[in-house]
């Protein structure tokens, strides 16, 4: 069970952090919606849950719930520029399919 | 793969959903458009990494140019490329032309009295040239942010009236984005530094740019901005220093005054480069490039700079002055001074403000950008990005509304500036025994008479039941809704009749007559007053008059023997003469003098109304 960040994605997270003022580190998740199934959930995380999994990379803690880990293990979060736009991105081994927008996925 | 930015927890949006908003600062010669990504406000550049958009709009035959090409176009096609659209939003052409420095372009006049520019493309109006500007900003946006937006935030000045915040809502329209509110320049200033989130308290908002000064005391008051004052000079900011500078280095250089344009041009660029090398480092070295081929060079302190501009910032320190006159309040109330415009970088200007509010100012944000993060952050919580939805209600309504009373005054129930929505409410009153109705007058203006504010709308409340003068209550409620909308509903409190009426105040409203009559109210409130003072002395005159003759008719008579009647009778018409005459104080005399003439009459009155109410009963009956 892993998930792991790029150096980019964990500077951008503990800059975002930091210009917050507030938060222990970043939740990943899925739920279920959207157009291929699910979707990804990318938060500040202020507080841990009893049954959280917590992991460490470069400095930044990252907060996955158990049910959401499944579709997750493996995923490396990157922080990419596109043209203009510039976001997080899933790397995520489990994706099957994505709809054409990549907002939502299939396992 | 869509890129994804951090949300507040529990604020993820579904796929699709994510709301997306921009904050725009429309500015006369800069424009800026930020937004809020993972947790951070920030103003986004274009792809060559520019935050600022010059707001030039230039009409060429192959399209439309906005921005640095379109300025760079200025000096070779002027009639064509239209700078400082701002200037012109909302205003009649005559206001134009009065600006002078616009002339240059080519009107054409209409009915309306909208300008419209004559360009290559056609005729183009400021709302139109405006939109350009926006639609360049919103695609900056939509490109950064991946996806279209929900809506934006367009700051104004606090001074724009009603027709100006209706052009900019217009211009926006037409660039194809949804107003998510307006907001104040100084506001989104403001809210930048986070100020709205701390306690109740007065702000000062300095905001000095390159062509422009504007100075705004807000205050805080339960989350809600209000503008106390505003004050401002639309022909001073840092151009002027670089105007200082070069006339100064055209001394030291000895060049004579009448070069051509291009040395002209130049020179103000070497003094705009020495100005901003001298807000880092006590001297700048200056190499002047002369009309024969020459070298001039120099070197300049900051002192000596300091020493050229000080009268120009001190300029702006009366301008603030004035301003916190205006507001009734002392330079030591100001809880925080924020810095606003390109020009506060300069250190002369930071010192002698701080100075001046006696408190640090801010400016840790970049101020030429603290307004459209401001508004982003603002646009943010509008779209329900935020856990808490904490709706600021910034609108205010540009001039006050109220009603006609006796003697042809206006009662302000609504004043101006005040935030909306709102609803107000006053009581009002019969002035003639047994009246049955009202006319209820809407007006809208700052001056005291009915005759110098503008007539909304007129209508009648009947039903009243007959009652003396004075008893009826007759509530008047005024609501303004969140787009401007006056509904005024009239109702008499014991019998629940009511009247109302709905009115769209802007509508119709061309822009010179609000600015005319903000004017006005500024330089004839000493006559109002006056005129004021007079016309309630003569209402209450009037009732004195018209009480005391029914009075008279009814038993005058009976409780009066002749001499005592023809006493009242010479003080009556007395009063009513005097109350033709234009001396308030004569008129004010007059009427005590008759009260206290009649003070035994109203008291034998008195005692056989009691005597008549209790005839007939035994004295057990009232215990």
């Amino acid at each position: 069970m892993s998930i792991t960040l790029t150096e980019a994605a964990a500077n951008h997270v503990k800059r975002f952090i930091e210009s917050r003022g507030a938060g222990m580190g970043i939740r990943l998740g899925v739920r279920t919606s959207g157009c291929s199934g699910m979707a990804y959930v990318l938060e500040f995380a202020d507080q841990q849950d009893e049954d959280d999994q917590v992991f460490e990379d470069h400095g930044v803690k990252v907060l996955v719930d158990p049910k959401s880990l499944i579709y997750l293990d493996g995923t490396e979060l990157d922080y990419t520029k596109e043209g203009l736009n510039e976001g997080f991105k899933f790397n995520n081994p489990n994706v099957k399919d994505a709809c054409g927008c990549g907002e939502s996925f299939n396992v | 793969m869509a890129l994804l930015q951090l949300s507040e927890p529990g604020q993820s949006k579904a796929p699709h959903q994510h709301r997306l908003a921009a904050g725009i600062d429309l500015g006369t010669t800069n424009s800026l458009v930020a937004s809020v990504r993972s947790g951070r406000a920030e103003t986004l550049p274009d792809e060559r990494g520019r935050h600022l958009l010059p707001s030039v709009v230039r009409y060429t035959d192959a399209g439309i140019i906005v921005g640095h090409d379109a300025r760079s176009a200025a000096v070779s096609d002027p009639l064509n490329t239209i700078v400082s659209v701002k200037r012109m939003l909302g205003h009649s052409i005559d206001e134009v032309q009065s600006l002078g420095s616009l002339m240059r372009y080519r009107f054409t006049r209409q009915e309306t009295s909208v300008p419209r520019i004559q360009t290559v493309q056609g005729e183009r109006s400021p709302v139109e040239v405006s939109a350009e500007i926006l639609r360049v900003l919103a695609q900056r946006a939509e490109e950064t942010l991946g996806g279209p937006l929900e809506g934006a935030v367009i700051t104004v000045p606090a001074y724009f009236d009603d027709a100006q915040r209706q052009a900019t809502k217009d211009a926006a329209r037409l660039a194809g984005i949804r107003v998510l509110r307006l907001l104040n320049e100084p506001t989104a200033a403001a809210v930048a530094y986070g100020l709205d989130a701390g306690s109740d308290g007065v702000h000062a908002i300095y905001d000095l740019g390159g062509g422009t000064f504007d100075i705004s005391i807000l205050r805080l008051n339960r989350g809600v901005f209000e503008v106390l004052s505003t004050g401002g000079d639309s022909a001073l900011g840092g151009d002027d220093f670089d105007r200082e500078l070069a006339r100064w280095i055209m001394q030291q250089a000895g060049i004579s005054d009448d070069v051509d344009h291009s040395m002209q041009r130049r020179l103000m660029r070497d003094a705009c480069a020495a100005k901003e090398a001298l807000t880092q480092s006590e001297k700048a070295s200056l190499e002047i490039e002369l009309a024969d081929g020459g070298q001039w060079q120099g070197e300049m302190s900051r002192q000596q700079f300091n020493e050229l501009i000080e009268p120009l910032v001190r300029k702006t320190l009366v301008t603030c002055r004035r301003a916190l006159r205006d507001a009734g309040l002392t330079a030591e109330e100001i809880a925080d001074v924020v810095l606003v415009g390109g020009s506060t970088r300069v250190p002369l200007v930071r010192e002698l403000v701080s100075g001046f509010f006696n408190t640090p100012a801010l400016a840790e944000i970049d101020p030429d950008r603290v307004v459209a993060i401001g508004a982003a952050l603002q646009a943010d919580v509008l779209v329900g990005n935020k856990p808490d939805d904490e709706m600021l209600l910034l609108d205010v309504n540009p001039l006050s509304l109220g009603i006609e009373t006796m003697g042809g005054l206006v009662e302000k129930i609504i004043p101006r500036n005040t935030t909306i929505p709102v609803a107000r409410a006053q009581e009002f009153t019969t002035f003639k025994d047994g009246q049955t109705a009202m006319a209820v007058h809407v007006l809208q203006g700052e001056r005291e008479l009915v005759s110098d504010c503008r007539s909304l709308a007129r209508f009648e409340l009947r039903g009243i039941p007959p009652m003396v003068a004075g008893a009826a209550r007759i509530r008047v409620t005024f609501s303004v809704d969140a787009d401007g909308l006056l509904n005024v509903e009239a109702r008499e409190e014991s019998t629940g009749v009511n009247a109302s009426v709905e009115i769209k105040p802007s509508y119709g409203l061309t822009d010179e007559e609000i600015g005319t009559m903000l004017r006005d109210s500024m330089e004839n409130a000493r006559e109002d007053l006056a005129a004021r003072q007079l016309r309630e002395q003569q209402v209450e005159a009037q009732r004195v008059i018209e009480a005391l003759s029914a009075a008279l008719a009814y038993d005058g008579d009976e409780l009066l023997d002749a001499r005592e009647r023809a006493g009242i009778d010479t003080a009556l018409s007395r009063l009513v003469e005097i109350a033709r005459l234009d001396d308030p104080q004569k008129i004010k005399s007059q009427v005590e003098a008759l009260e206290k003439q009649c003070e035994f009459y109203v008291e034998r009155r008195m005692n056989r109304s009691v005597r008549n109410a209790m005839q007939g009963h035994s004295v057990g009956e009232f215990e």
